[in-house]
């Protein structure tokens, strides 16, 4: 039986270090961008600025709330705090590395352990639209509520393909859990070349990751707060820390995004050939974990670069590419898969 | 003019180009280049951008052996749009017999038009090169004689292109 403070000590690190990485995500966000724009960015506040999160955030709380007179001012509270709890919420079923023995303990890498890991987060992830559409209809502002409208819309479309999307990594890995998906990537297809579901189920990659940035409200997809459009969108009406809770829950999203596309096709925290490796189990662990931290800013600098590279979609353009597109390729996607797993037997 | 250019949309995409996949690698690979670009950021306080000489910067009074240009005609004070300029006129030993004694241009009402350059009979007043100006208070902003005057040297550059381009 592993002891409660372990527990208390995994959910602390997870918060801390996601909430760190979150605001490292903003920085390299911004960097990023000026580098792509030919800019440098911000650079004066310590090291190459790496310190303008720390001036951001005492910004952020020295700031004045302003609550519309004519808004929900309850609703108006909540809704920024559904936001962040829920992006932090979905990450406490992600395998962030094996298990690990520690202090006499065989440790999981992961802070809930449940059977239902992939369903959960598909729960959480839609939960979190509540926080958006709240915030719009709570501000009493058109163009508030569009932006919440927009964000629900948005979900319904992307939603189903993306929950198609992972059927078929499911009936590969025969698992809810994620631990054993990304165990189940831990083999070799033919010996020698690593059975990450990327490779294995290259159509639903491509969907899940599409939907995804739905999912995370990012271009091309960043519909609720399209700001040519919607002003701010669902946040226009939010000032001081509680527009950073938002900003911070859509970091944190983007960084839980990354982590589940890493853990259901990138094969999580395995490091392909490492089993023969001549290092003691503990460091293996510690560089899985470092694997999985890895790929996982790899996948968040993809994020970032497809920001500031491809045109925000136009509303029914979302529509048509989440139904006629997105939900039959998922439905051909689950149909070629059962097809090859009642086959292969046959065949081989 | 009236654009009648035909807009052409091409309709007749290939496949591959329709699969808008390989379209999006092409666009990533070229932002994903423009990083390793060079900057064109100017690092200000330290790095300081050196207008050329068709810069409208901050309106000075041409400074001549000592005494200003200027022949306080009002004419600037007069075109000028947003009324930033004020000119009182008094007589003078000097050749030109009158000069402003009092000449202000409120800085915080200018809008860098350059129409005072452009009107002025005695090529008196010029844009210079300054762009700098920030000021804490009203009065602050009010430059007075004292801040406008500017040696003709410092000006050349400004004085050389007037009379190339008018
Ligand atoms: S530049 Fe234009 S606005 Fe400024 S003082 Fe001259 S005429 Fe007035
Ligand atoms: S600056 Fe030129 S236009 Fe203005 S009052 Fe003097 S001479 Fe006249």
């Amino acid at each position: 039986m592993i002891p409660f403070w372990v527990t208390l000590l995994k959910i602390g690190t997870v918060v801390g270090v996601l909430m760190t990485a979150a605001a490292l995500v903003t920085f390299l966000e911004r960097r990023i961008s000026a580098f792509i724009q030919n800019r440098i960015g911000p650079n004066r506040v310590g090291p190459q600025g790496i310190f303008q999160i720390l001036a951001d955030v005492v910004k952020l709380v020295m700031k004045e709330d302003i609550v519309p007179k004519a808004a929900n001012k309850t609703v108006h509270d909540i809704a920024p705090m559904i936001s962040i709890s829920v992006a932090l919420c979905t990450f406490a079923v992600i395998p962030f590395g094996n298990i690990i023995e520690l202090f006499g303990y065989q440790i999981k890498l992961l802070v809930a352990d449940v059977n239902i890991g992939i369903l959960f987060i598909l729960a959480m992830t839609s939960m979190g639209v509540y926080g958006v559409s709240l915030a719009g209809w709570s501000s009493n502002n058109k163009y508030s509520l569009l932006g919440g409208l927009r964000s629900s819309a948005q979900l319904i479309s992307y939603e189903l393909a993306m929950g198609l999307s992972v059927i078929g990594v499911l009936m590969v890995a025969e698992s809810l859990r994620l631990d054993q998906i990304v165990l189940h990537q831990t083999r070799y297809l033919g010996g020698w070349f690593p059975a990450w579901n990327m490779f294995v189920q290259p159509l639903g990659f491509v969907i899940f990751f599409v939907a995804a940035f739905a999912e995370t409200n990012r271009l091309p997809f960043d519909l609720p707060e399209a700001e040519p459009e919607l002003v701010g969108g669902y946040h226009t009406e939010y000032s001081g820390m509680k527009f950073g809770l938002f900003m911070f829950s859509e970091y944190i999203n983007m960084i839980t995004s990354s982590a589940l596309i890493t853990t259901l096709f990138l094969g999580g925290w395995h490091i392909p050939f490492s089993e023969n490796w001549a290092v003691s189990p503990i460091a293996l662990s510690l560089l899985q974990v470092l694997a999985f931290c890895i790929k996982v800013s790899l996948v968040v600098l993809f994020f970032i670069i497809v920001r500031w590279t491809i045109p925000r979609f136009r509303y029914d353009q979302l529509m048509n590419l989440g139904w006629k597109v997105l939900l039959p390729l998922a439905l051909v996607n689950v149909l070629g898969t059962g097809l090859a797993i009642l086959l292969i037997p046959y065949i081989s | 003019m009236s654009s009648n250019k035909k807009i052409i949309r091409k309709k007749d995409f290939s496949l591959l180009q329709r699969l808008y996949l390989p379209e999006i690698f092409r666009g990533l690979f070229t932002t994903f280049l423009q990083m390793f670009k060079p900057k064109i950021t100017y690092q200000y306080p330290e790095e300081r951008f050196h207008p050329p000489a068709s810069f409208r910067g901050r309106p000075v009074l041409v400074e001549e052996q000592g005494v200003e240009r200027c022949v306080a005609c009002g004419l600037c004070s007069r075109v000028c749009p947003a009324l930033a300029i004020e000119v009182q006129a008094s007589e003078t030993e000097l050749e030109k017999e009158r000069y402003p004694v009092k000449f202000e241009i409120n800085m915080v009402r200018c809008i860098f038009c350059g129409f005072c350059e452009e009107v002025c009979p005695e090529e008196a007043i010029v844009m210079s090169n300054e762009f700098e100006l920030a000021f804490s208070s009203q009065e602050e902003a009010i430059f007075g004689k004292d801040k406008l005057l500017t040696p003709a040297e410092k000006l050349k550059e400004r004085l050389e292109f007037l009379k190339q381009h008018r």
